[in-house]
C-alpha cells in the first residue's frame, strides 16, 4: 500500500500541468456542488422562514359547533353559523404550561381572536384581530423582524397594524383608534409598532392587541380561542399533534394537514437539489475516469515493466486506485476551499439581504462534498485500473 | 551443476486457422546453475518468445516447464508473479526502466515490490549494484538523464536486486555501441563468476555470444548446441 501510494504520487508530480488540470476539474465540480448546496439549502431555509417559519407547526383550536336547531322538522330551520365570533377553548390556557415542557416544542403562543372594526376618523376598515400574550408576540411569527416603526411589544392600550392598512388610514405611530369587535365592545387604542409582512392580506387586514384587549374586546374573561405552537423540527409536527390531543383531550392539528401541497414543493425542491449535485458528482467521476483511462494508456509500457519485475495485477490496481483518490482528496479540498472562501462575502447564519443570493455559508456540505468526490474518485479509477491490471507485459514492454 | 530450469517439447503457436504461426516446435533445453549462455538465431527464430516462456511471462501452447524443480505450466498467474518477482532477473534490448524514477528506485523496484515499501536494506543493496555498475555518481539521477549504456547498467542492477537464480537479457547491447556493450557484457561475466547466477543471453552478435561458456542456436523453432 505505502509502495503503490508512492507509485501513485509520482505518476501524479511528473506530469505536473496535466495532474494540476485535473486536479482543477475536480475541484470546479466540487465547486459548483458545495455553490449548489448553499444555494439550495439557503433558499430553503429562506421559503421555509417565509412561509412555515411563520406559521404554528402545531395548532390547537375548538371545533365549530353544529349550528344550533331552531325548528326541527321538515322544513329544518337552523341558525346561521358565525363567521366572527370563534369557538372557546375553556381550559387551553391551564395547558400551556404542560405543552412547554414537551421535548421539541420551541414556543407556545396562547390567543384570542376575531374579527372587527379599526376606524381613524372618518375612515373604517374591517380587520382579524390577534390577541398575543405579551411578550410572546413573536413566538409564532416573527413580528420583531417586519416591525419597520415601533415595537412589537404590546401592551394594555396598544395595538400592532400592517403598513397597508396604516396607509388606507393615513395613520402614524402614535396616533390613537378606535377599535370594535364583533361583540359591539369597542376602545381606544394607540399605535405603538407598524409592520410590514411583504405579503398585502396581514399588511391590510391583521391587527395585533395584547391578550388582554382581546379578552375585552370578545367579552371572553376565561379561555382561548387558539394555542399556536411551534416546534423545533417542523417535519416532528405530524407525530407532536396526537400526542398533545392525547395529553390535553383537546384537538391538535398539525400544519402539514392543510400545508400538503406546501410540503410537496418542498420535497420537489430538495429532490431538485439532490439531482443538480448528482450532475456535479457524475461530472468528477467522468472527469477522473477519462483522464486515468488515458493515463494508464500512456503508462502501458510501464505497467508491463512492473508486471515483468513481478508486480501483482492488486499491484497496479492499486497504484491507479490511489492515483484516482489523490486526485479526489486534493480536488476536493481545493474545490471545498474555493466554495467556502466564494461564499464568504453572503452574511452568515440565513441573515438574508433582500435582492441578494439566499446562500447560507454554512449549508455548503463541505465535508459531504469532499468524501463524496474522494468515493466518486476511487470509483472512476476502478475501470481504469483494471484495464491497466490486464495489459500484457510482453506486448507493452514490446511498444 | 544442478538443473535450474528444464523444458521439453515446448511449443508455442500465436493465432488461429489461417494465421496460425508455429514459433516454437517442440523445444527441449535444460539450463544448468551457474551457466553463462548466449542463445542465437535469425530473427523470427522464436529467441524472444522462448525467453519469453522461461522468464513466466507467457504461457507455452503445450510442452513442459519447470524451474527450481517448480512447474511452471500449471502455475496461476499470481503463484508465476510471485516466483519471477523473486527467482527471474530480466534484461531487456532498450532498458525498459521507469522513466520517473531514479536510477536507485528503478534498481530497488522488485524488492520494493516483494517488501511492499522500500527497506533501508534494499536500498543498501541497490546502492552496492549501482557502485559495481561504476554508476556511484549516478544513484540519484533520474533515469531520463542517463546514457543509454548507463542505463543498461541500472537495468543490469535491477535484474539483480532481488538476488535471482536466473536473469534473462534479450538483446542487452544490441542498442548499445562497442564500447558500452562491451562493458555491459564484462559486468554480465563478472557477475557471473562472483554470484553465480545463470544468465541467458540472446544476442545476434557472434562476438558477444563467444564471451559466454555456452552458445545455443534456435532454429526452426527448436535449440541446437
Amino acid at each position: 500500500m505505502l509502495y503503490a501510494l508512492k507509485i501513485a504520487g509520482r505518476y501524479l508530480t511528473a506530469s505536473k500541468a496535466q495532474t494540476g488540470l485535473l486536479v482543477l476539474g475536480v475541484a470546479a465540480g466540487v465547486f459548483i456542488f458545495i455553490f449548489m448546496s448553499a444555494l439550495i439549502g439557503g433558499l430553503a431555509e429562506l421559503i421555509l422562514s417565509r412561509t412555515v417559519g411563520d406559521i404554528a407547526h402545531v395548532s390547537i383550536q375548538a371545533e365549530p359547533k353544529d349550528p344550533a336547531v331552531l325548528l326541527a322538522g321538515t322544513p329544518l330551520l337552523v341558525q346561521q353559523k358565525s363567521t366572527s365570533a370563534a369557538a372557546n377553548l375553556p381550559t387551553a390556557a391551564n395547558f400551556v404550561p404542560l405543552i412547554e415542557s414537551l421535548p421539541g416544542v420551541r414556543a407556545v403562543s396562547p390567543q384570542i381572536s376575531g374579527s372587527g372594526f379599526i376606524t381613524h376618523g372618518a375612515q373604517v376598515a374591517q380587520v382579524s384581530i390577534n390577541g398575543l400574550m405579551p411578550g410572546r408576540e413573536s413566538a409564532i411569527a416573527h413580528l420583531d423582524s417586519y416591525v419597520v416603526e415601533g415595537t412589537e411589544r404590546l401592551g394594555a392600550g396598544s395595538i400592532l397594524i400592517g403598513k397597508r392598512l396604516a396607509e388606507d388610514l393615513n395613520l402614524l405611530l402614535g396616533q390613537s383608534v378606535r377599535l370594535s369587535s364583533t361583540k359591539g365592545i369597542e376602545t381606544a387604542l394607540t399605535v405603538t409598532g407598524i409592520y410590514q409582512m411583504g405579503a398585502g392580506g396581514p399588511d391590510r387586514r391583521t391587527a395585533y392587541v395584547s391578550l388582554g384587549t382581546a379578552r375585552t374586546l370578545f367579552a371572553m374573561p376565561q379561555g382561548l380561542t387558539r394555542v399556536e405552537i411551534k416546534l423545533t423540527d417542523l417535519y416532528a409536527a405530524d407525530a407532536m399533534a396526537p400526542q398533545i390531543t392525547a395529553l390535553t383531550g383537546l384537538t391538535a392539528k398539525s400544519w402539514t394537514v392543510d400545508g400538503a401541497q406546501f410540503l410537496e414543493a418542498l420535497s420537489a425542491q430538495a429532490k431538485t437539489g439532490v439531482l443538480l449535485k448528482s450532475f456535479a458528482l457524475i461530472t468528477i467521476v467522468i472527469g477522473v475516469a477519462s483522464a486515468l483511462l488515458l493515463s494508464t494508456y500512456r503508462r502501458r509500457p510501464e505497467i508491463g515493466i512492473m508486471r515483468a519485475m513481478g508486480a501483482s495485477q492488486r499491484f497496479v490496481v492499486l497504484v491507479f486506485v490511489l492515483q484516482g483518490a489523490l486526485i479526489g482528496l486534493m480536488g476536493g479540498l481545493l474545490g471545498a476551499a474555493l466554495g467556502y472562501a466564494a461564499l464568504l462575502p453572503f452574511p452568515a447564519g440565513g441573515q438574508f439581504r433582500t435582492g441578494s443570493l439566499p446562500i447560507d455559508i454554512r449549508l455548503g456540505s463541505y465535508g459531504l462534498a469532499i468524501a463524496l468526490t474522494l468515493l466518486g474518485a476511487i470509483l472512476a479509477s476502478i475501470w481504469p485500473a483494471r484495464a491497466a491490471a490486464k495489459v500484457d507485459p510482453v506486448e507493452a514492454i514490446g511498444q | 551443476m544442478s538443473a535450474l530450469v528444464v523444458v521439453q517439447d515446448l511449443v508455442k503457436t500465436f493465432g488461429a486457422g489461417l494465421t496460425e504461426t508455429p514459433v516454437l516446435r517442440g523445444l527441449t533445453l535444460t539450463l544448468q546453475a551457474g551457466e553463462l549462455s548466449a542463445l542465437l538465431g535469425p530473427s523470427g527464430s522464436g529467441k524472444s518468445t522462448l525467453l519469453t516462456i522461461l522468464g513466466t511471462l507467457m504461457q507455452p501452447t503445450s510442452g513442459a516447464h519447470q524451474m527450481l524443480g517448480q512447474d511452471m505450466v500449471r502455475a496461476t498467474d499470481s503463484a508465476r508473479t510471485a516466483f519471477r518477482n523473486q527467482h527471474i532477473g530480466f534484461v531487456f534490448q532498450f532498458h525498459s526502466l521507469l522513466p520517473d524514477f531514479t536510477a536507485l528506485e528503478n534498481v530497488i523496484f522488485p524488492a520494493a515490490i516483494r517488501a511492499g515499501r522500500e527497506t533501508s536494506v534494499a536500498r543498501a543493496r541497490g546502492m552496492d549494484l549501482l557502485t559495481r555498475m561504476g554508476l556511484q555518481d549516478r544513484i540519484h539521477f533520474p533515469t531520463a538523464h542517463l546514457s543509454g549504456g548507463q542505463k543498461q547498467r541500472v537495468a543490469v542492477a535491477r535484474a539483480l536486486m532481488n538476488r535471482p537464480e536466473l536473469v534473462l537479457a534479450d538483446e542487452p547491447t544490441g542498442n548499445l555501441d562497442r564500447a558500452s556493450a562491451g562493458q555491459v557484457m564484462q559486468l554480465i561475466a563478472q557477475i557471473n563468476k562472483d554470484e553465480g547466477t545463470t544468465f541467458l543471453i540472446s544476442t545476434h552478435d557472434e562476438k558477444i555470444a563467444a564471451l559466454c561458456a555456452r552458445q545455443l542456436v534456435v532454429v526452426d523453432g527448436q535449440v541446437e548446441g
